[in-house]
């Protein structure tokens, strides 16, 4: 019996690399130094979503994950630490092996303790001496990994031929024989640099390291040779068409020379063979350095293969070629490219040749919707190209219907969909962007989708179950107290004997959540649904029958695990007593403090503000977010993966945005007020002076010939914190009532959402949810950059007092200015029922035209209220979790029962209410 | 790891003549054999431990003490006649190895009794233990070699697993926690004359580098190695290990450490266990072992897999050749050990593969 030295790696699972893999494609996109998107992810502590990236990877045929955190602001140890643990419970991630990515050796070695595979280290190398690398091999060995020797020495980084030959071959003779290293756990990375620069000694570079590779692998063939490939197309990002092109190339020729691995985006690779021939043979000029003026004559063609201008279907002859393919076919294009402009033609040439009508949609348009769900489903395709194939359908559909209600009369006989979905928003709440993307993307699988709106409550949504026998419901909600809404609707099913899944969506909902709270009162089936993209495994599931017992019984068998590890969890951080917490409150030297005098107290009005102004301070980041397209605007419209998309859904906001001003769609209102204040504990006072006369400055607060007082509540943070980091209340940036200050708060509440219903309206009756999502998501838009703008002139203006504030919209965005405006049910101020006094002070339901609903979410949706606050040292915080104690105490301030209190307070709790 | 001389070459060399002759027995069960004692509180205390702390340990007179019961390791100390007795009645029923009784001598696993400080101690103290039996059985058939397995059990945590379901990037304890615990355990297996270390019983195999990691830095520091067992669990049929690795992908994460043999103990019985061991026989470059369970624990928790049967089984393994190293882990006893020893007496032991040098 022979064992032949192949390298072996593993996560959960092996990875043997052996000459018949050909080349190992190593996962990029987990790395903060290549990808903008998983830096920003990484920044931002939102390492949900840059798992997701590490899972597309995965699925995209990664055989290994790079993983790299060196980012100057990034405590990188840390990072990775956090990271690796993270995918390291994700099994379809963690099957693959790891390698530990960094310039720095504390990561790595922090990389390596949390592997319990064996794994990859990049890198190491001659760069600091022979010592250093020695040691760092022997540890390595130790740690039981494999590793990316870089071809730099103490002189520097190799970029010949034969400087690489070198460093290679003293790196192996030293590892081999002073450490022992089996020589298939060495993979040496002999720089790729760029090609193309326009520098004349840059010209040789791919072609260098091709030669070099067939060197060292004549050389040293148990070894392996790899690199970052996407450093050679360097001077061509922003143009991903020519950048994948040049990959493609120099892979394949790389590959022949001996090339087994290489750092690669897996789910961007261009196949050789079909690259269109005119650019195959201009990249490989360049990689192949076989022309003098290789880079100018691709240069010029560069500009054509640009992605955005593609597939778009609006116009050029070559654009149109797909017009001579055959009927499904085209059908099918339109579909995947979301191109309505032919659909009802093609549709009426396939119902010419069927006897049912029915077939046309479960023949060719059903067959082109899987398409496009299998590339949805596989990450080739993006949400609004989703939700644009879906409105092609609705076209195709809605044509088709009065003949298959002709042949209906005649014939009986209906078509049947996958399954009957009743969905809605549920009472008290009016958010529903990412409800009707998940009813659209259902409606694509052919779901049947009965969408009853927002605001509905529990009993509507089970009456028409029964009526419509619906097999599934779905629930959604934004804001905190729709949670309290869902367990309802959960307990009333149970109640009521219902037999169908109950569907739980929305961004304030979560998995341990239904475990938790919903589940229990309905144990038939409910199921938490993340994101658009898991509504349909979920639905269909749960429709299958072949399916839905073995789905339910995981489900289930989860989340009773999550009780259960809920009900044993540790006692986590502990919480300080609210004494504690008190004594450690925000101050500052108020006896030497003058609290700045607003210069237009009481209360202002705008009543039809200008939207334009508003347009120029949009934050666009969120917009993107709302169609699931992960990155930070501007760069998302240059992104290498939703790149294309976000920069076709960007167009098609603005030319929205140009109609939504010049027609006139949407009226903004506001209202915003200041009145003198001090704090009494975590209390705020607010003293209104008697009303004199019914000049301008007038309030809500009803006719008053006394003074009155109108007491605001706030919510105190109770974490376990250092002296100088105090546990912050709102109300400590008001100076307390003991120094007899004249300080001041104000309020503000603005929307632009005044008139979005008939153009809603408009584009349910043309079938296009596509521009529906687009209208609600620019009226949320521009609602916040209202609440943005009025903020700035209440600081430069109406309170004053920041006159000489300068900051262009970046800046606004990051918050780098004096004061703050925290809305009543966010973090800061989570109790949702405050809306009311802040309302009331500034009548702004006549003032502003935005009404509360019994949840206390604002009508329009597309709103926002908050406070103001002035003080130079006042700052957004997370109140977070609180103690009975203090939940006790906030009731009789405001004059509650204790599970009033928990009942408002419901997600702060850090206790299970009885 | 590889370059540093044996610290005992004259065993190691006795140790590998006798693996190339024949497939070596391990012992079995030590939880098994102690429940027939029926200790009580009591009993596990003895005099130094009788108000449920160390009375020879002055910094812990302020503590009010703990239970004691189930502290199997702690008999090392309070009841060394028993242990020693477990040791000889398997070096009687025809082990060649015996295992230190020190699976729970860790600092980690002894804080439950707030005990930590006695990590060390312990696995010395417990090494001599099976030193003076094997001893003992080595002067009595000098052709016949028995050696002390010192025993490294996997801690009450997971380096690689979360605890809490709703935060799957918390971890109730570092690799460097995990090395710096067995340091100090294996420290005094060696010092207790073991003549092999173990790893053993490796349900997070993050666990099992952290402990090979220290094995290696500890080797250096003085000099000299021992070899190196290492046995994995596939707690269940799914053939993975507690924490999600097949048998081959496990065998790779370890391998680095050059092990004498490679295998699989314990959750599983020996029918069930036989897929995963023809993996590391068709793979591994060390030698091959497993002591399986008596059986699936049946509906009282006890295992009730007769001696014979698990002979029976175990001998279809050793005549196809995949072992070099066998006995029993939980609900074993000597009468298994001893129907082992003999199903497998003169089937030649698994060949150690040569390793080609082409890719």
């Amino acid at each position: 019996m022979t064992t032949t030295r192949h390298t072996r790696l593993s996560g959960l699972e092996p990875l043997v690399i052996t000459p018949g893999l050909l080349f190992v494609n190593i996962g990029e996109r987990t790395n903060v130094t290549g990808s903008a998107k998983f830096k920003k992810l990484i920044k931002e502590d939102r390492y949900d979503e840059a798992v997701e990236v590490a899972r597309q990877q995965v699925e995209n045929g990664a055989q290994i994950l790079d993983v790299n955190m060196d980012e100057g602001l990034l405590d990188a140890e840390a990072a990775m630490v956090k990271f690796l643990n993270l995918i390291a419970a994700e099994p379809d991630i963690a099957k693959i092996p790891v390698m530990v990515d960094s310039s720095k050796w504390s990561v790595i070695e922090a990389g390596l303790r949390c592997l319990q595979g064996k794994g990859v280290v990049n890198s190491i190398s001659l760069k600091e001496g022979e010592e250093v690398f020695l040691e760092q091999a022997r540890k390595i060995l130790r740690y039981g990994a494999a590793t990316v020797v870089m071809a730099f020495d103490e002189q520097g980084q190799a970029d010949t031929v034969a400087r690489r030959l070198e460093i290679c071959e003293r790196s192996y003779r030293l590892l081999t024989e002073k450490v022992g290293f089996p020589p298939e756990d060495i993979i040496f990375d002999s720089n790729i640099f760029p090609i193309a620069t326009g520098i004349e000694e840059h010209a040789d570079n791919a072609v260098n390291f091709i030669e070099a590779a067939k060197l060292l692998k004549q050389r040293f063939p148990l070894s392996h040779i790899s690199g970052g490939v996407s450093n050679v197309s360097f001077s061509f990002r922003g143009n991903d068409t020519v950048r994948e092109a040049i990959h493609s190339v120099f892979l394949y020729h790389a590959i022949k020379a001996g090339m087994d691995m290489g750092i690669v985006n897996a789910g961007q690779l261009a196949i050789y063979d079909e690259l269109e021939p005119e650019l195959r043979e201009r990249v490989e000029d360049v990689v192949l350095n076989r022309r003098l003026d290789a880079t100018e004559r691709l240069m010029e063609i560069a500009e054509r293969f640009k992605r955005g201008t593609r597939d778009s279907g609006r116009g050029t002859r070559d654009e149109l070629a797909w017009r001579q393919f055959p009927v499904a076919k085209r059908l099918e294009h339109a579909l995947v490219h979301g191109i309505d402009q032919f659909v009802v033609e093609d549709t009426e040439e396939v119902r010419q040749g069927v006897t049912r009508t029915l077939d046309v949609i479960e023949g060719p348009l059903m067959d082109g919707m899987n398409v496009v769900g299998d590339l949805f489903g596989a990450g080739k395709m993006f949400l609004p190209q989703v939700v644009k194939s879906a409105r092609v359908m609705k076209k195709a559909v809605a044509y088709l219907l009065p003949f298959m209600e002709e042949e209906k009369k005649r014939s009986g006989d209906t078509g049947k969909s996958n399954g009957k979905i009743v969905m809605a928003t549920v009472k008290g709440d009016v958010h529903d962007i990412g409800k009707n993307i998940v009813g659209v993307v259902l409606a694509c699988n052919n779901f049947e989708v009965v969408d009853l709106g927002v605001m509905v409550p529990a009993q509507k949504i089970l009456d028409t179950a029964i009526a419509e026998q619906a097999d599934m419901i779905g629930v959604s909600g934004l804001i905190t107290p729709s949670l309290e809404e869902m367990a309802h609707v959960a307990k009333e099913m149970k109640r009521q004997n219902f037999n169908i899944p109950l569907l739980i969506g929305g961004a304030t909902t979560s998995r341990a959540h239904t475990a938790i709270k919903i589940e229990p009162n309905y144990d038939t089936a409910c199921v938490w649904v993340k994101d658009a993209s898991r509504a349909v495994g979920v639905a269909q599931s749960l429709v299958s029958k072949e399916l839905v017992d073995g789905f339910l019984a995981k489900v289930r068998a989860e989340y009773a695990e999550i009780r259960e590890r809920h009900k044993h969890r540790g006692p986590g951080k502990k919480l300080v007593t609210l004494e504690h917490a008190r004594g450690n409150r925000f101050t500052c030297d108020w006896a030497n403090y003058a609290p700045p005098q607003p210069r237009q107290p009481g209360i202002t009005v705008f009543d039809d503000y200008d939207l334009a102004e508003l347009r120029q301070t949009i934050d666009w980041t969120p917009f993107f977010q709302a169609w699931e397209l992960a990155g930070h605007y501007p760069a998302i419209l240059t992104d290498e993966v939703v790149g294309a998309q976000a920069s076709e859904l960007f167009a098609d906001a603005q030319e929205m945005l140009d109609r939504i001003i010049a027609e006139k769609w949407l009226k903004a209102r506001a209202v915003i007020g200041f009145w003198p204040a001090a704090s009494i504990g975590d209390d705020l006072e607010i003293a209104l002076p008697p009303l004199q006369g019914e000049g301008r400055g007038g309030d809500g607060v009803g006719n008053r010939d006394s003074a009155t007082r109108i007491v605001l509540h706030h919510l105190r943070q109770q974490a376990d914190k250092p002296v100088e980091r105090p546990n912050l209340c709102l109300a400590d940036f008001i100076a307390p009532k003991e120094y007899g200050k004249p300080d001041w708060i104000g309020g503000f509440a603005v929307t632009a959402g005044l008139g979005i219903e008939e153009h809603l309206e408009r584009f349910h009756a043309d079938h296009d949810d596509y521009s529906a999502i687009i209208l609600k998501a620019l009226a949320d838009r521009l609602a916040e950059s209202f609440a943005e703008r009025m903020h700035q002139r209440v600081r430069k203006e109406f309170w004053g007092y920041a006159p000489a504030e300068d900051l262009d919209n970046e800046a606004l965005i990051a918050e780098q200015y004096q004061g703050i405006r925290p809305a009543p049910g966010y973090p800061a101020c989570p109790d949702h029922t405050e809306k009311t006094t802040l309302f009331k002070l500034l009548d702004a339901t006549n003032n502003a035209g935005i009404e509360l609903t019994e949840g206390f979410s604002m009508y329009p949706a597309a709103a926002v209220s908050g406070w103001y606050f002035s003080h130079p040292g006042s700052q957004y915080f997370v109140v977070g979790r609180l103690s009975r104690e203090q939940v006790e105490d906030y009731a009789k301030r405001k004059g509650w029962t204790l599970a009033e209190a928990e009942r408002w307070l419901a997600a702060n709790l850090d206790y299970d209410p009885d | 790891m590889s370059t540093l001389p044996w610290l005992h070459p004259e065993r190691v060399a006795l140790l590998e003549a006798a693996l190339a002759q024949r497939i070596l027995i391990l012992d079995g069960g030590m939880g098994t054999m102690l429940q027939g004692h029926r200790l009580d509180e009591a009993g596990f205390r003895g005099e130094r431990f009788e108000h449920g702390r160390d009375g020879a340990h002055e910094h812990h007179h302020d503590h009010p003490g703990c239970d004691l019961k189930g502290n199997n390791d702690l008999l090392t100390l309070t009841r060394p006649d028993i242990i020693r007795g477990v040791h000889e009645a398997y070096l009687e029923a025809g082990a060649d190895l015996v295992e230190t009784n020190t699976f729970n001598s860790t600092r980690i696993s002894q804080a439950d009794y707030k005990l930590e400080h006695l990590a060390y101690e312990l696995n010395r103290e417990g090494a001599k233990l099976a030193r003076a039996a094997c001893d003992k059985f080595t002067a009595l058939t000098p052709g016949k070699p028995r050696f002390v397995i010192g025993v490294l059990g996997p801690t009450s945590r997971t380096a690689s697993l979360s605890p809490d379901v709703n935060d799957p990037g918390f971890r109730n304890v570092s690799f460097e926690e995990l090395a710096r615990n067995y340091s100090e355990s294996a420290s005094g297996l060696i010092d207790g004359g073991a003549d092999i270390l173990m790893v053993e019983t490796i349900f997070d195999t993050l666990n099992a580098k952290a402990a090979l990691y220290a094995l290696d830095t500890l080797f250096v520091e003085r000099g000299a190695r021992l070899p190196v067992m290492i046995s994995g669990t596939i707690t269940d049929r799914s053939g993975r290990t507690l924490s999600g690795q097949t048998a081959e992908a496990f065998y790779y994460s370890v391998r680095h450490a050059r092990p004498l043999s490679v295998g699989f103990n314990c959750a599983l019985g020996a029918d069930d266990l036989r897929p995963h061991i023809q993996v590391l026989a068709d793979i591994a470059e060390s030698r091959v072992s497993t002591h399986p369970n008596a059986g699936l624990p049946n509906a009282f928790g006890e295992y009730d897999e007769t001696p014979e049967h698990m002979a029976n089984v175990i001998a279809g393994f050793a005549r196809d050749g995949l072992l070099n190293l066998v006995g029993g882990c939980c609900g074993t006893t000597p009468a298994h050990i001893k129907a082992i020893a003999e199903a497998v007496r003169g089937v030649a032991p698994r060949a150690l593969p040569a390793l080609a040098q082409a890719a």
